[in-house]
């Protein structure tokens, strides 16, 4: 027996908008109840949305980053259900003409290589509130986060792995950060997934198919990816079981168990979803012209995958480096202009995935936020690869240069960290040791096994006379002539 | 145009609507709607062939405000009309189960 899992992702991501996508509320985690609404958000009689521009800019930016078409006319339609969470019982959304469709996700793929996951459609759509439940005789409603502008994005069932979904969501992420739309905080709920997965079956020469199962709401990475691959299993076993195969009135729905980490099977709906979509006539449509599409393409940066691909290509990075490097857009940014200004790429990248990220981190900030300048960069890295500073002084450099903004020679002449490179200085040191070792400078010159380890010590010795100020690979040679060794 | 609304169809769009119909008014509105769709059925006559649907009856487009915050209500205005409230949240009666939502 052959088991495919395929699976189909829809995905919402929240904006970064400072509003709402219909009024002027603030979008904002962790306010008190019910203060970031207006009589629009609160569905209020009478009251008229007016659409968000910054909303349709950032949701336009990331169709074009997932390759789709953006339509040149796009409207907007009523999705009506009731839940105590959305006031007006209809939420606002895009239906038959979504603002982009057809395109396609790059994602690097369980071989290494990139694959391609269609992207169906991409609209933009306003988010519900909260709803809390005590436990008890109630609930409670907050309706700070209704009207929130959401990006609705929804893949063709081209995924084929667990690890893939989870890669695509993980991509998907590092795109609209790299782009700025969206914090994708997944600790505020920035990025919601909703998989749907069967089973391609191949059993005594015949396919099947399992009934489609969409699994609702999952807010982690971890979380998805387990889901996915439970419900293959139970997918399985419930295939040997019942034999049941995909039709079109068997989708079901399931809720994720973290706690378990099972899937559980969720009360049916009596009937088929009716949404009983309609145009909305409180908004009219939107025209997408040339030039306003021109003005959101010069925003298009290179993505991330792309970038990082580039990065070992063209500079040699190892695949993990390019990966760390190519998280942040301000690391990348700062990286690709240093190399530009003649830093060693190796060097500029260790200098960034070892100080750079770990301050900003610390700092909660980007790198790019952290003030160095390209310039400044890749003197540094100069610097550790002429051997003026050694690459311990080069972490301590980089630290004040974050902290002061002073450049690195300055830096090094004041923190006394330049290296020895007078090599008539670094004679006699080497001389003072030397002669103050005679036993190590013995057994370094013996044939013994002790050699090597007595030549490291003589080095070592050496570097710590000149207080950590010179070269060791430099120091080793000279060492090596003076004893007479090859 | 026989039973192009019946009182079956009737039922789920009160149900859909939540609205309690009683028998009487299930009939009543059966009638009242199959006249109404009738009526538009006249439309239906018409030659369409070409024709783009219309999204919207305005001929305005690109109503679009800038991303700046604007003066809301405080939660006291928020739920001064509400039925029932807990603090500054609204309360309603037990949602039992997640999921039912979209």
């Amino acid at each position: 027996m052959k088991v495919q899992v395929v699976v189909g992702l829809e995905i919402h991501v929240q904006l970064s908008t400072q509003t709402k996508l219909f009024c002027g509320c603030p979008v904002r985690f962790a306010a008190p109840p019910n203060s970031l609404v207006c009589p629009v958000c609160l569905g209020l009689p009478g009251a008229l949305p007016v659409l968000n521009k910054k909303a349709v800019d950032y949701a336009i930016l990331a169709a074009m980053a997932l390759n789709c078409q953006i339509a040149s006319f796009t409207k907007w339609d009523r999705k009506g259900y009731y839940y105590p969470d959305l006031p007006k019982n209809y939420q606002i959304s895009q239906y038959d003409l979504p603002l982009g469709k057809a395109g396609f996700i790059e994602v690097q793929g369980d071989d290494g290589g990139i694959k391609q996951v269609r992207i169906r459609r991409v609209h933009l759509e306003e988010d519900a509130g909260k709803n809390l439940h005590a436990g008890g005789a109630y609930s409670c409603v907050d309706l700070n986060r209704a009207g929130t502008p959401l990006l609705e994005i929804v893949t063709e069932p081209d995924i084929t792995s667990a690890a893939q979904a989870r890669a695509l969501a993980v991509e998907l992420q590092r795109i609209v950060r790299y782009l700025g739309v969206s914090e994708a905080d997944m600790q505020k709920g920035h990025m919601r997934f909703e998989p749907n997965v069967n089973l391609r079956i191949e059993t005594d020469g015949q396919a099947f198919r399992t009934p489609i199962v969409e699994i609702k709401n999952l807010n982690s990475f971890r979380a998805l990816e387990a889901s996915i691959r439970y419900e293959a299993d139970r997918q399985v076993q419930e295939f040997l079981e019942s034999g049941q195969v995909m039709t079109s009135g068997n989708k079901t729905t399931r809720g994720w168990d973290d706690v378990r980490q099972v899937t559980v099977l969720q009360r049916q709906k009596e009937e088929a979803e009716d949404y009983r979509y309609f145009p909305d006539p409180d908004l009219v449509p939107v025209v997408i012209n040339t030039s306003w599409l021109d003005q959101i393409k010069a925003l298009l940066p290179e993505l991330p995958l792309r970038r990082q691909i580039r990065f070992v290509q063209q500079y040699g990075l190892s695949e993990y480096d390019a990966g760390v490097l190519t998280s942040d857009r301000s690391c990348a940014d700062l990286f690709d202009k240093a190399v530009e200004a003649g830093g060693r790429p190796k060097r500029v990248c260790n200098l960034l995935t070892q100080v750079g990220l770990r301050v900003a981190n610390e700092r909660g900030c980007s790198v790019g936020d952290l003030g160095l300048s390209p310039v400044n960069l890749a003197t540094l890295a100069s610097m550790i690869e002429e051997g003026k500073v050694n690459a311990t002084s080069g972490v301590r450099i980089l630290e004040q240069m974050i902290a002061t903004g002073q450049d690195p020679m300055t830096l090094a002449r004041s923190m006394d960290l330049l290296q020895i490179a007078d090599s008539s200085r670094l004679e006699s040191i080497i001389d003072q040791v030397l002669s103050m070792q005679q036993k190590a400078v013995q057994e370094a010159c013996s044939e013994g096994k002790k050699a090597q380890k007595a030549f490291n010590f003589l080095v070592g010795q050496v570097m710590q006379a000149t207080k950590g100020q010179a070269n060791p690979t430099v120091i080793a040679e000279m060492i090596r002539k003076r004893l007479g060794g090859a | 145009m026989d039973n192009l609304i019946d009182k079956a169809l009737v039922r789920k769009v009160a149900s859909l609507a939540r609205l309690e119909l009683s028998e009487q008014e299930v009939k009543e509105f059966t009638g009242q709607l199959c006249a109404i769709l009738e009526y538009f059925h006249k439309i239906n006559l018409l030659d369409t062939e070409g024709i783009e649907p219309l999204a919207h009856c305005l001929p305005i487009t690109n109503r679009l405000r800038e991303d700046q915050i604007q003066p809301g209500l405080d939660p006291g205005q928020a739920l001064k009309n509400a039925p029932d409230r807990d603090g500054d949240l609204f309360k309603v009666p037990p949602i039992l189960e997640e999921g039912l939502g979209p």
